[in-house]
């Protein structure tokens, strides 16, 4: 029988299986940053052992770090004490860091892949779940808690079970206006936030293969949205035309060795999936979020439910409780409803092409008075491309603030925050009841979607636009 | 870690399904560096009004509720990785947190601070839900047993048989880890 990618990867990093237990699976690469490390090292120090391969793991801050005046010391006490608490520690342990100020600092899943860390075939983990971003490059990522840190710290190594495996095809082409942001966000909607638990997802099909890498990374970034352990995609030539170069990439004959061995990576025809689920390309229009989870997402054009119309007795009390924590009106379209926000930025969609896809559509126009616009580069490196593509002067000329790299209003650790009761059009990944801030409510949707509301100040159809 | 003993308990019932970790500890409470303290913010948004006056229909402010099991809807912690989830509700004093579904990280999180998920059935979660607040219910990990006390009605719940080792005696996978560290070793010199 055939082989699964995921298996493929699965197979070569078992250390070890454990009778009736979980089986010990072998770490290629750590990220850690600021705010699930701390506890991490102390525990490895209370034990009094060292951390075993101080090499394999890559630090920077991101999480809980100032988007503007970096170069300034953090003023929030707590925040400027996390960030200095990793430098130390990794500083103590030998392990390298791209903290604030370091041409390389960015959000841990935007720096790892622009790096070259980031390579097919790995097993990697971070204490965060949007880990399942790296398995864009056909690995086995995903996020950990804090005591597993500790464990890769001890040992390279973590328990785990085996997932049970699911595959998604995405065949046929995008219409206009239709970018991976809505392809991830539709099928969330259709398997709900809890519909891929206990599976590790691969995304196949002709529109997943026509993606860019940065297109793949959005989709495999919020497989976690649908409770999925993590997602992938088998590697490719856009894959390798996108690593070649990269700082950390494998460079000469190494890298025609290594690019030979990830050709190697993808599902066999005759391999078996617990799950198997066709998404028409086709169907699939710009999306967006009227919920408290990302599962609870719509075409631009469409209604909120209507609950008369929920079917299940439990999912009616979820989206009643939802929109009343949004201040909707079930039924309704969303459709030129006003909001106050723009947030484009994270893990999920702040790489340069969601930047140039945001610059393309604003280009020559203006933002609205009434919204505030936040575009927050994923990396130092991508806000040293924007000026290099001169897409700065566009945001600047559009009455956008750049700010600095960090997670920023993803999750609102640092001051930039959505006020209690105003609706922000975000590109990140989570809408959660204040996730943007105590009171905020987002509205999850594409970079195209967001610089659709930035100029109009409401829920917009970027169709109309481009 | 602490061994895990048989609980017969009180419980506090939160019938609210998808409780992400956002809401269990708001990310602004993540700038801690030690494992303490989290009790005090667990879901701090549904708890306190933003004066931080205590919300008075949450069930954690309701005197008359208390106990160390946590019976929540299903998909209960979804969303972040964030141990600090798992902290929270085991600084409050809660041992045991029972729901008809887990999303996966908060699941081995949980596992991995002493604290026990079980799963449960959506007809017997929702008998839990709707128990009279003075009555006991009893998890009996050995057994992986949970049953009401009043009635006599009982589920079995599942548990990888390694993990189960681990809570009854207290140990914890980095120990175990740490243990295998040659073999690691020569995993590693096998891949060269
Ligand atoms: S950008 Fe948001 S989702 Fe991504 S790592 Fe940062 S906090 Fe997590």
């Amino acid at each position: 029988m055939g082989k699964s990618l995921f298996d493929k990867i699965w197979d070569k990093h078992v250390v070890k299986s454990i009778p009736d237990g979980p089986e010990v699976l072998y770490i290629d690469c750590h990220l850690i940053h600021e705010v699930t490390s701390p506890q991490a090292f102390k525990g490895i120090e209370n034990r009094g052992v060292s951390l075993f391969r101080p090499k394999q793991i890559l630090a920077t801050a991101d999480h809980n770090v100032p988007t503007l005046n970096q170069h300034l010391p953090i003023k929030d006490e707590l925040s400027r004490k996390q960030v200095q608490m990793l430098s130390d520690n990794c500083a103590r342990h030998g392990v390298e860091l791209y903290g604030l100020g370091h041409r390389y600092q960015g959000i841990v899943h935007v720096i790892g892949p622009e790096l070259g860390v980031t390579q097919p075939g790995m097993t990697m983990v971070c204490g965060d779940s949007h880990t399942s971003t790296h398995g864009a490059f056909g690995a086995i990522a995903f996020g950990i808690g804090t005591s597993e840190v500790e464990m890769v710290f001890a040992s390279q190594c973590l328990l785990q079970s085996h997932p049970k495996l699911m595959r998604i095809s995405v065949e046929g082409e995008l219409s206009k206006g239709v970018v991976a942001k809505d392809i991830i966000l539709y099928i969330i909607a259709q398997l709900t936030s809890g519909g891929a638990t206990g599976y590790f997802v691969e995304f196949a099909g002709s529109a997943i293969r026509a993606l860019s890498m940065e297109a793949r990374m959005t989709i495999c970034n919020m497989s976690i949205e649908m409770g999925a352990r993590g997602g992938m995609i088998a590697p490719d030539e856009t894959t390798f035309a996108y690593m070649k170069g990269r700082p950390f990439a494998p460079q000469g004959t190494e890298w025609d060795r290594k690019v030979a061995e990830w050709k190697e990576l993808y599902s066999d025809g005759d391999a078996i999936f617990d799950e198997e689920i066709f998404i028409d390309a086709a169907a699939i229009e710009p999306m967006i979020t009227y919920g408290t989870n990302p599962g609870l997402g719509i075409g631009v054009t469409g209604s909120v439910p209507a609950l008369d119309k929920v079917p299940d007795e439990n999912e009616k009390k979820v989206i009643a409780k939802a929109l009343q924590y949004m201040g909707l009106e079930a039924g309704k379209p969303l459709l030129d409803m006003p909001v106050q926000h723009v947030f484009i930025g994270s893990c999920t969609n702040s790489r340069i092409e969601d930047l140039r896809m945001v610059a393309g559509v604003i280009k020559g126009r203006h933002k609205h008075d009434g919204v505030n616009v936040m575009i927050v580069p994923g990396s130092q490196q991508v806000a040293a491309q924007i000026v290099e593509e001169g897409l700065d002067k566009v945001f600047e000329a559009a009455g956008f603030v750049i700010r600095q790299a960090g997670c920023s209003a993803c999750l609102g650790m640092n001051e930039d925050k959505v006020p209690a009761g105003e609706y922000c059009v975000s590109t990140s990944n989570r809408n959660f009841e204040g996730r943007q801030g105590a009171g905020a409510r987002t509205l999850l949707a594409s970079p195209l979607t967001a610089a659709a509301a930035a100029l109009t100040g409401k829920v917009t159809d970027v169709r109309e636009l481009i | 870690m602490k061994a895990f003993t048989t609980i017969s308990s009180r419980i506090v019932p939160l019938p609210i399904e998808n409780v992400d970790t956002d809401q269990i500890i708001p990310a602004r409470f993540l700038k801690a560096t030690t494992k303490e303290g989290f009790g005090e913010n667990l879901f701090r948004d549904w708890r306190y009004d933003a004066s931080g006056a205590p919300v008075r229909d949450f069930i954690l402010n309701n005197p008359l509720y208390e106990g160390q099991i946590l019976v929540a809807g299903k998909n209960f912690g979804c969303g972040s990785s964030r141990e600090h989830a798992a902290w929270s509700i085991a600084d409050y004093g809660f041992k045991v947190v029972v729901s008809s579904f887990f999303a996966d990280i908060f699941r081995n999180n949980a596992l991995n601070n002493g604290l026990l998920p079980v799963v449960v059935t959506d007809a017997f979660l929702q008998k839990l839900l709707n128990l009279d607040r003075m009555d006991t219910v009893t998890v009996d990990l050995a057994a992986q047993t949970i049953t009401i006390d009043g009635t006599g009605e009982q589920e079995g719940f599942a548990i990888n048989g390694y993990k189960k080792t681990c809570l009854l005696n207290g140990y914890d996978d980095i120990d175990y880890l740490l243990s295998i560290r040659p073999e690691i070793e020569t995993y590693e010199q096998s891949r060269k």
